[in-house]
């Protein structure tokens, strides 16, 4: 187990460079809703960052505009170590898991996790065993020929994060991804992505309004305020322990959860707390 | 407690049939009775005709509807298979133009805004009022009569098409743009494909009318000759009193319709049945 770890750690670059870079992002829609004001955040490579935020503080948003769907009405997005493609994104760098599922029904899990590399026009003798691959890392691979209705709610998520990490992105965003499972799955849905992260170096933003979820997964807070939407705390979250489940009763993830709780409901903007 | 959920766990198993058994003698029984209905309503029928005397040219027994079936099959066959003709040719032009007007539709919004009134006020006019026109301007009668079903049959395929296309799960239309898939893609691979089930529903509404407007259209345009469907075959029938005959060619369209119906459900089966809800069995 450890072994692994050291052996899959990510090497450290001597010359580190941002994954990505937002500068003052704002977004209108239009409807008159400000959804961003001007929002800034350096993201480094290899970061696990939780966005954490009541709903309405354009945290979606942010994880949208990342990805290009949707463009800021003002600021700019940079991607310092990637390649550009011609709609301005980094090319195949990036993964996106949606709250839902959201599977094509028609399709098999092989089907499905095949999409993102049939867009690019890989064939499907090529893309196999990639495929095969990331099914073993989510743990799904005697489910290939399965319809998504023959799968639970948590084995669906799997896909969706199997389709994600297809592509080999750099960077994997993850839209309250876990929100609609029960506790059990979720923990076990946090524990997979965790082993993920450390296995392939990959960078994470995460969006939740769990201040437990963020506590335990990331190495960094980005807490954010609504009305309009801006980044209200940024901390980083070191922890010497295994994030595991000792790590979910120690003392350090009490205090983790204890910032976080503070600085949201500082957010928040009220003394809710009693 | 736990005695009694020791108990229903020993005898349970007794009571449970053979689940292979259970499907193959429900299998029969679904569809032995429709068959065992069918077959008392025709055992009234037959026994209403001789013990009533109705003479047969108002209503005829069973048996000599089956002997008009069989001794007019010459005349009647050719006529059913004008009729087949027509339903399937209109069925299989609407199809291709109910989807493709469908995939024009949906290419932007103005389009729609432009077109879609248009295909409403054609499907809203009754299809007996413009067959007239539709007589004159056509080079045949056949012809006429292809346009008519035709017309009928295109509108709820483009409806539930249209439908269908704009049915599409906002994430996964955004999970294409992410991956930087191009129109066409989005087209081929997202949005035709989600909107089979919608498809499946106007294929089946559409078979059913096409058949039903292929025989009023018959009906308005009342021509004779070679070429007529089985709608011709009824009004001739009823005209020169040949009541038995009228029966048979009746079932004939009956059988037709059955035909179109469990053709194009199995269609729809096919292509559903491994993943849309709709063909799915509840298990409670």
């Amino acid at each position: 187990m450890s072994l692994a770890e050291t052996k899959a750690a990510p090497s450290k670059e001597t010359r580190k460079r941002p994954l990505v870079v937002m500068q003052s992002v704002s977004k209108v829609f239009s409807s008159g809703t400000i959804a961003l004001s001007g929002m800034s955040l350096t993201v480094e490579s290899g970061e696990f960052i939780s966005l954490l935020g009541p709903s309405g503080c354009g945290k979606s948003t942010a994880l949208r505009i990342i990805a290009g769907l949707g463009d800021a009405t003002s600021g700019k997005i940079d991607w310092p170590s990637s390649r550009i493609n011609s709609q301005g994104l980094p090319e195949g760098d990036i993964g996106f898991v949606f709250q839902e599922p959201t599977l094509m029904p028609w399709k098999t899990v092989f089907g499905n996790v095949y999409l993102p590399l049939k867009l690019r026009g890989v064939s499907k003798a090529q893309a196999r065993d990639r495929i095969t691959e990331v099914l073993a890392t989510v743990g799904l691979q005697d489910f290939a020929d399965a319809y998504p209705r023959e799968l639970s709610g948590g084995m669906k998520m799997r896909v969706s994060i199997a389709r994600a990490l297809v592509t080999n992105p750099k960077l994997l965003l993850m839209d309250e991804p876990f929100a609609a499972l029960d506790e059990i799955t979720r923990q076990k849905l946090n524990d997979d992505v965790l082993r993920l992260w450390k296995a392939t170096g990959i960078t994470v933003i995460f969006v939740t309004h769990s201040v437990f979820e963020s506590a335990y997964l990331s190495n960094r807070i980005v807490v954010m305020k609504a009305r309009p939407g801006r980044v209200h705390a940024d901390f980083p979250l070191t922890t010497s322990l295994e994030r595991d489940s000792h790590y979910r009763t120690s003392e350090e993830y009490r205090r983790a959860c204890e910032t976080a709780s503070r600085s949201l409901i500082e957010a928040i903007g009220g003394t809710e707390e009693h | 407690m736990s005695v009694e959920s020791i108990e229903t766990s020993e005898t349970a198993p007794l009571s449970v049939p053979n689940p292979i058994n259970a499907k193959r003698r429900d299998l029969a029984l679904r569809i032995a009775v429709p068959f065992l209905v069918i077959g008392l309503l025709i055992v009234i029928w037959e026994f209403y005709v001789v013990l009533s005397g109705v003479p047969p040219y108002i209503l005829p027994g069973p048996g000599a509807v089956a002997a008009a079936f069989i001794n007019d099959w010459g005349t009647l066959a050719p006529a059913l298979w004008v009729t087949t003709q027509i339903t399937l040719i209109s069925l299989v032009l609407a199809l291709i133009g109910g989807v493709g007007f469908a995939i024009f539709l949906v290419q932007s919004r103005w389009i729609e805004i432009a077109f879609y009134p248009l295909a409403v006020i054609l499907q809203v006019t009754p299809i007996v009022a413009i067959s007239p026109l539709i007589l004159i301007y056509a080079p045949s009668t056949q012809v006429a009569l292809l346009i008519c079903a035709f017309l009928v049959a295109f509108f709820p395929i483009l409806s539930n098409m249209v439908q269908g296309l704009k049915s599409v799960d906002h994430n996964l239309i955004n999970l294409f743009e992410l991956y930087g898939a191009s129109r066409w893609q989005t087209l081929i691979y997202l949005k035709i494909p989600a909107a089979q089930p919608y498809f499946m529903t106007g294929l089946r509404i559409g078979g059913g009318l096409a058949l039903i407007a292929a025989v009023v259209a018959e009906f308005a345009a009342g021509s004779a000759g070679a070429g007529s469907g089985l709608a011709f075959r009824l009004l001739e029938s009823q005209y020169r009193m040949n009541i038995p005959r009228l029966f048979a060619a009746l079932f004939m369209l009956s059988m037709l319709g059955v035909a179109i119906f469990a053709i194009t459900s199995f269609i729809s089966w096919l292509s559903l049945h491994r993943w849309h809800e709709s063909s799915l069995k509840r298990e409670n």
